[in-house]
C-alpha cells in the first residue's frame, strides 16, 4: 500500500452554490479541498445537494457566480465537462447500447486520437483490471447489472482522468451484489490511487470507501471528516443519526452526571447543564447487574440479528435505548436490566434547530 | 358454449367492419384493371388503364416521390438535430419551440397553405417552383419527425447517454453522431416512414399550393376523378396503393419491433 503511486489532480471547490432557474437553492455556497489521490465521499439523504455538488465538479452544472472549481490550481469553472478530463460513473451507467463492451471502454481513447493498437492494449488492460475477460464483444444489453457497473468504471478510468466521479454507482444493484462490488471498488480505488469523489446515500458505503466523508443535509455541508471522526464525534444531531445507529438522549447534567429517569450516568466535559443533548452508540452500552448499576431499565424487546442482538430498554432514559449485546447474552422482554455507559462513549451534541 | 357464441358474434362483427373498410378499396382496385367497370369483371381484365395513367400522370408520380424524398431529407437534417437540442436543453424555451413546431398538426392544411401563399406568394419564382410545395410539406411533416424522435429519446435516456459521452471528452457533434443517432435509429426510421407516407398522400395543402406545372400524385388523383373515366381514376388509385401500402406495412412492423424490445 505504501508503494501506491498517486494519480489525478488535487481539487478545490471554492464558494460553489447552485440556485436553479425557478429559485430553489440546491446547494448553499460550499468550499472543499480534495487532495491528490484522496477518495472523498459525499454522503446524505436524497435532495441534500450531493449530486449537484458532484455535477458542478464534473462540469455538468455551472455554479452560481462567484463559485470556482480548480483542478491542480487551474480554474476550470467555465469549461464544459468534455474539456475537463474527468472520468464519470453515472447511476444509470450511461453505457452506449450501440457499442460493444470493448468499444464502450475504448470510446474516450478513440476521441483522444489514440492509435488502434495502443487503444486495444489499454482496453485489454482495463478488461483485465475489472474482470471483464471474455465479454469484450458483448452488447450492453447482454450484461448483468454488476457487469455493466464494471464496464462503466473501466470506461471512466480508461482515459486516465484527473478525477474519478462516481454518482451512486452501486444503487441500482441488489443488496448482496452491492456489498461484494463495494469491496471490489474499494480495492480498485486503492490500486489506482486516483483522486475520486463518490456520491452515496448509503453510510456503510461511505465508511468503507471514503478517506474523508462530507455529510450533507438540505443543500449544506453538515460535517467533513474521516469515517472515524464522523462516526465517533459527529458534529451535530443530524450526522449522529444519519451515520450509524445512535441513541439521542435529552437530559439535564448535574454535578458531572447525566440525570435520567432510570438513574445517573457520569459524563466528561460538562459539570452542569439545564438541557444537554447526548449521543450514545448502541454498541458502547453494556448490560450490567440491575441492582448495582447506576442506570437501570426494563427490556422492551430483543431483536436477534445473528452476530449480535439489539435490545431495546425502556424507562432508563426519556426515550427507549437501543443496546447492542453479544449474541450469547440471555435476556427477555420485561426483565429488569442494569446499563453501564463509559463516560468516553457519551458525546454531547450542540443544541440546534 | 356461451363464450363460443360470443366469440363468433364478435368475430362476425369484426369481419363486417373490416369489410366495410376494405370492400371499397378492393372495388376501386378492381375497377382499375377492368376493361369496362359498368359491365363488370366479365368484360375482362386489362392493364391498359394503368398504362394510360402512367402516360398521363407519370410526371406527378415522380414529382410526388421526389418531393417526399426531399421532405424526408429536410426533416432529417433539421428535425433530428432540433429534437436533440430541444430534448437535451429542456426548459421553458425548448417546450415553447416544441409547441410551435407541433402547431401544424392542429391547423388545417388549407390554412397553412393560405399563410404560405400570403407570405411567399409574391416571390414569383419560388411560388412557381417545386420548392414551394416542398416547403409546405416540410412544415406539415416536421412535427411528426420531431415528435417520434423525441419519443424514442425519452425511452433511451438520451440525457445520460449525452452526458456519458461528454464526460469521455466528446464535443456535441461527436455525441450526436456517435451515440445519439445510432441509439435513436428506430425513432428516426419510424419518423422517416411517417414523413414519406404523409408527404406522398398530402392533398389539402398541396392542392392550394400547386400550379398546373407543380402537381403531385394526390392532386393528379383529384384531377383524374373530376375529368377522366372511372377506370382511369381507379387505376391511378391502384398506383397510389402500390406506393403507399409497403410504407404503411413497414411502419407497423417497425412499431411492433420497437415495442417488443
Amino acid at each position: 500500500m505504501n508503494m501506491m503511486t498517486r494519480h489525478g489532480a488535487a481539487l478545490k471547490v471554492e464558494n460553489c452554490g447552485k440556485t436553479f432557474a425557478d429559485g430553489t437553492c440546491a446547494l448553499a455556497r460550499a468550499t472543499l479541498d480534495i487532495a491528490q489521490s484522496e477518495t472523498l465521499v459525499l454522503l446524505g439523504p436524497s435532495g441534500c445537494g450531493k449530486t449537484t455538488l458532484l455535477r458542478i465538479v464534473a462540469g455538468l452544472e455551472t455554479p452560481d457566480s462567484g463559485g470556482r472549481v480548480l483542478f491542480d490550481g487551474k480554474d476550470l469553472t467555465r469549461q464544459p465537462i468534455e474539456k475537463r478530463n474527468v472520468g464519470m460513473v453515472f447511476q444509470s451507467y450511461a453505457l452506449f447500447p450501440n457499442m460493444s463492451v470493448a468499444d464502450n471502454i475504448g470510446y474516450g481513447l478513440k476521441l483522444r486520437g489514440l492509435p488502434k493498437t495502443e487503444r486495444a492494449a489499454r482496453v485489454a488492460e482495463l478488461v483485465a483490471l475489472t474482470n471483464l475477460g471474455g465479454l469484450e464483444d458483448r452488447r450492453i444489453d447482454q450484461l448483468s447489472g454488476g457487469q455493466r457497473q464494471r464496464v462503466a468504471l473501466a470506461r471512466a478510468v480508461a482515459i486516465r482522468p484527473s478525477v474519478l466521479l462516481l454518482d451512486e454507482p452501486l444503487t441500482a444493484l441488489d443488496a448482496a451484489l452491492r456489498e461484494r462490488l463495494r469491496g471490489e471498488l474499494n480495492d480498485l480505488l486503492r490500486k489506482l490511487g486516483i483522486t475520486a469523489i463518490y456520491v452515496t446515500h448509503d453510510q456503510a458505503e461511505a465508511m468503507e470507501l471514503g478517506d474523508r466523508i462530507v455529510v450533507m443535509r438540505k443543500g449544506a455541508i453538515a460535517q467533513v471528516g474521516t469515517p472515524r471522526e464522523i462516526y465517533f464525534t459527529p458534529a451535530n444531531r443530524f450526522v449522529a443519526e444519519f451515520v450509524g445507529a445512535a441513541n439521542i438522549i435529552e437530559a439535564p447534567i448535574e454535578s458531572g452526571e447525566l440525570v435520567l429517569p432510570g438513574g445517573r450516568v457520569p459524563v466528561s466535559g460538562r459539570d452542569a447543564m439545564s438541557r444537554a443533548v447526548a449521543m450514545v452508540r448502541p454498541e458502547t452500552i453494556m448490560l450490567a447487574d440491575a441492582a448495582t448499576a447506576g442506570l437501570a431499565g426494563t427490556v422492551d424487546s430483543v431483536r436477534f440479528a445473528g452476530d449480535r442482538q439489539r435490545i431495546i430498554v425502556r424507562d432508563a432514559a426519556s426515550v427507549p435505548l437501543a443496546v447492542d449485546a453479544p449474541n450469547t447474552v440471555n435476556v427477555s422482554a420485561g426483565e429488569r436490566v442494569g446499563l453501564s455507559i463509559p463516560p468516553a462513549a457519551i458525546r454531547l451534541l450542540p443544541e440546534e434547530d | 358454449m356461451r363464450n363460443r357464441i360470443l366469440f363468433t358474434l364478435q368475430f362476425l362483427f369484426t369481419l363486417l367492419v373490416a369489410a366495410f373498410l376494405a370492400v371499397p378499396a378492393g372495388l376501386s382496385i378492381a375497377a382499375g384493371v377492368t376493361v369496362n367497370y359498368f359491365r363488370g369483371l366479365q368484360s375482362g381484365v386489362t392493364l391498359q388503364w394503368v398504362a394510360q395513367v402512367w402516360d398521363l400522370y407519370a410526371g406527378t408520380i415522380l414529382a410526388s416521390i421526389m418531393i417526399a424524398l426531399g421532405t424526408l431529407a429536410v426533416t432529417l437534417v433539421v428535425g433530428v438535430p432540433a429534437a436533440y437540442a430541444l430534448y437535451v436543453r429542456g426548459g421553458r424555451l425548448a417546450r415553447l419551440v416544441e409547441e410551435i413546431i407541433t402547431l401544424p398538426l392542429a391547423i388545417p392544411g388549407l390554412a397553412i397553405a393560405l399563410a404560405l401563399l400570403l407570405t411567399y406568394g409574391g416571390f414569383g419564382s419560388f411560388r412557381r417552383s417545386w420548392l414551394f410545395i416542398l416547403a409546405g410539406h416540410v412544415v406539415f411533416t416536421m412535427p411528426f419527425m420531431v415528435r417520434s424522435v423525441m419519443a424514442v429519446f425519452a425511452t433511451i435516456d438520451v440525457k445520460s447517454l449525452d452526458e456519458g459521452a461528454a464526460s469521455l471528452g466528446a464535443p456535441p457533434w461527436r455525441r450526436f453522431v456517435d451515440v445519439i443517432v445510432p441509439n435513436a435509429a428506430p425513432g428516426i426510421l419510424a419518423g422517416s416512414l411517417m414523413v414519406v407516407t404523409l408527404s406522398l398522400g398530402e392533398f389539402n395543402l398541396t392542392w392550394m399550393l400547386h400550379t398546373p406545372l407543380t402537381k403531385t400524385l394526390p392532386v393528379g388523383l383529384a384531377d383524374s376523378y373530376a375529368s377522366m373515366r372511372l377506370e382511369v381514376a381507379s387505376a391511378y388509385t391502384l398506383i397510389f396503393f402500390v406506393l403507399i401500402i409497403p410504407l404503411l406495412v413497414a411502419m407497423q412492423w417497425i412499431g411492433e419491433r420497437g415495442q417488443s424490445r
